[in-house]
């Protein structure tokens, strides 16, 4: 009698384990979503005030059509991207290009003058850093999440209801790795 | 409480001891402050015949409920007064002397996963920012003019961490309470201690059966109210200043922006005159300049509101260098 009710208890005790730990993990895989759609935000926000500023500096920067194009096609190929590391390739790619063109601007005394491209200079830049925190931050929640299905005993649990990791959003692309080269010599 | 782990979880686990410590301290202290009206004017007396006095602590039940209450009003309404005291004015959308400001502020908020709080600007001209509200979705960020035009643009992002880092600690709200529950107590240790003074202890009976002991412990425990919640109070402070640098360098990645900012901020002289004395606490950097903070040791640490800004600096600079 006494051993039913021991064995009743834990089972009782089993039962609300297992949903707790359910719980928190569907509650970590919305929050990776969560943190997924404001690395999004910020990439849309970023593809948008791209092509404003290359329009801005335009008239400034004649010798610079290269590092103009670069960007604008490193742009229209982030736009496509599908998919958590085909994105982070790209966007990588759209980094190392823009990094490349306010390194240069620093060189126009006007550009840095005009009030306009000072504040899209700005708000770009804030956005680099949005975009460079949002991922900070989905990478740690993804790996809070990854973890928490791996170690044991909640491996179990996310074995049962297949829960699936996450993909880190990780900058594997060489050129954002490398330091910007930024080439000073004059050449006119 | 001086020992400074580095670990940032081991940090938050150390301030949640504390924090329920000085709670259990704030009811300890409002049940001996009842307790004592009980015992020496109502005649209540604990395993006593129920029919002496009114048979339960009536006052201690209704210290208790005062101080309850005074911490849930200011739970509710603390932060609106304190921006209103300082004559913070918010930040409108479009005000592009604040684009960055504004900026940063937006970031530190993806980084922390923190709703963007409110923004307030205090025409003041001493560099100085506090957080207020009752929870990370109800938060207000305030600084002065002064911080503003002094800081470049990561030094403004690793103070902007540092208070969001304050309110996703939930510091904001104990400190808002505790500072609502610091009030309460002088007021009943002053109703106390008029009592005494005039009524004299009417229910001889009970104080004789009590013992003197009890009395001296009370009187005690009136006459050093002031000092004793504020002790209580500016621990709690001390300990989370340390806590949101560590959490702040976190979020920036960056230790060395919020070392020079505190560099800057201590190193502007004048006292931040549009912050009050009781919102102190709540402060990056103490708004009075007081002497007591740029010193370590017993008596300075039991009163100085933060702490030595000089070891907040080498903290975060070994921070950095530990990234490196």
């Amino acid at each position: 009698m006494s051993f039913f009710v021991l064995f009743l208890i834990a089972v009782v005790i089993l039962v609300v384990w297992a949903v707790a730990k359910y719980n928190s993990l569907v509650t970590l895989r919305n929050q990776v979503l969560n943190g997924w759609k404001q690395i999004d935000i910020q990439l849309k926000r970023r593809h948008d005030l791209i092509p404003n500023l290359v329009n801005a500096v335009k008239g400034y920067m004649e010798y610079e059509q290269e590092t103009l194009q670069k960007v604008i096609a490193a742009r229209n190929a982030a736009v496509t991207a599908t998919g958590v590391a085909d994105a982070a390739q790209k966007e990588g790619a759209l980094t190392a290009a823009l990094s490349k063109l306010f390194a240069l601007a620093e060189s126009y005394p006007n550009l840095k003058a005009n009030e306009n491209v000072r504040q899209l200079q700005e708000e770009l830049s804030s956005t680099e850093n949005k975009v460079s925190f949002a991922r900070q931050f989905y990478n740690d929640i993804a790996t809070k999440f990854n973890i928490a299905q791996q170690v044991f005993p909640g491996n179990i649990i996310a074995g049962i209801f297949r829960f699936q990791r996450s993909e880190l959003f990780e900058v594997t692309e060489a050129e954002e790795r490398a330091v910007p080269q930024v080439d000073l010599s004059l050449k006119k | 409480m001086t020992s400074l782990p580095r670990n940032i979880h081991e940090q938050q686990a150390a301030n949640r001891l504390d924090t329920v410590l000085v709670m259990t301290a704030f009811v300890l202290f409002f049940a001996v402050l009842g307790l004592g009206f009980d015992t020496f004017f109502l005649g209540f007396q604990f395993g006593g015949p129920p029919h002496r006095g009114l048979g339960f602590p009536a006052a201690t039940l209704i210290a208790l409920a005062y101080g309850g209450f005074r911490a849930w009003s200011s739970y509710q309404s603390g932060a609106q007064s304190v921006l209103h005291s300082t004559g913070a004015r918010p930040v409108g959308e479009a005000n592009p002397e604040f684009q960055q400001l504004a900026n940063v502020v937006d970031e530190m908020s993806i980084a922390s996963g923190v709703p963007r709080p409110a923004l307030y600007v205090i025409p003041d001209q001493d560099p100085n920012a506090f957080a207020t509200g009752k929870d990370p979705a109800n938060a207000s960020i305030a600084v002065t003019q002064g911080l503003v035009e002094r800081l470049n643009r990561e030094e403004l992002q690793g103070v902007i961490a540092h208070e969001m880092s304050h309110i996703r600690n939930y510091d904001i709200r104990l400190m808002t309470v505790v500072a609502a529950l610091m009030g309460a107590i002088l007021l009943l240790a002053e109703f106390g201690l008029r009592s005494f003074r005039f009524g004299g202890a009417r229910s001889k009976g009970s104080s004789r059966s009590t013992g003197p002991i009890f009395l001296v412990f009370w009187l005690l425990a009136l006459l050093l109210a002031p000092l004793l919640s504020q002790i209580l109070a500016l621990a709690v402070s001390r300990q989370r200043e340390y806590l949101a640098d560590a959490s702040g360098a976190e979020l920036t990645r960056n230790p060395n922006a919020l070392a020079n900012a505190l560099a800057k901020i201590d190193a502007a002289e004048e006292p931040t005159r549009s912050i009050k004395k009781g919102s102190a606490h709540l402060c990056i950097g103490d708004p009075l300049g007081r002497k007591a903070n740029e010193h370590e040791g017993f008596f300075a640490n039991l009163f100085a509101t933060h702490p030595p800004i000089e070891k907040r600096i080498t903290l975060l600079r070994a921070m950095a260098y530990e990234h490196t």
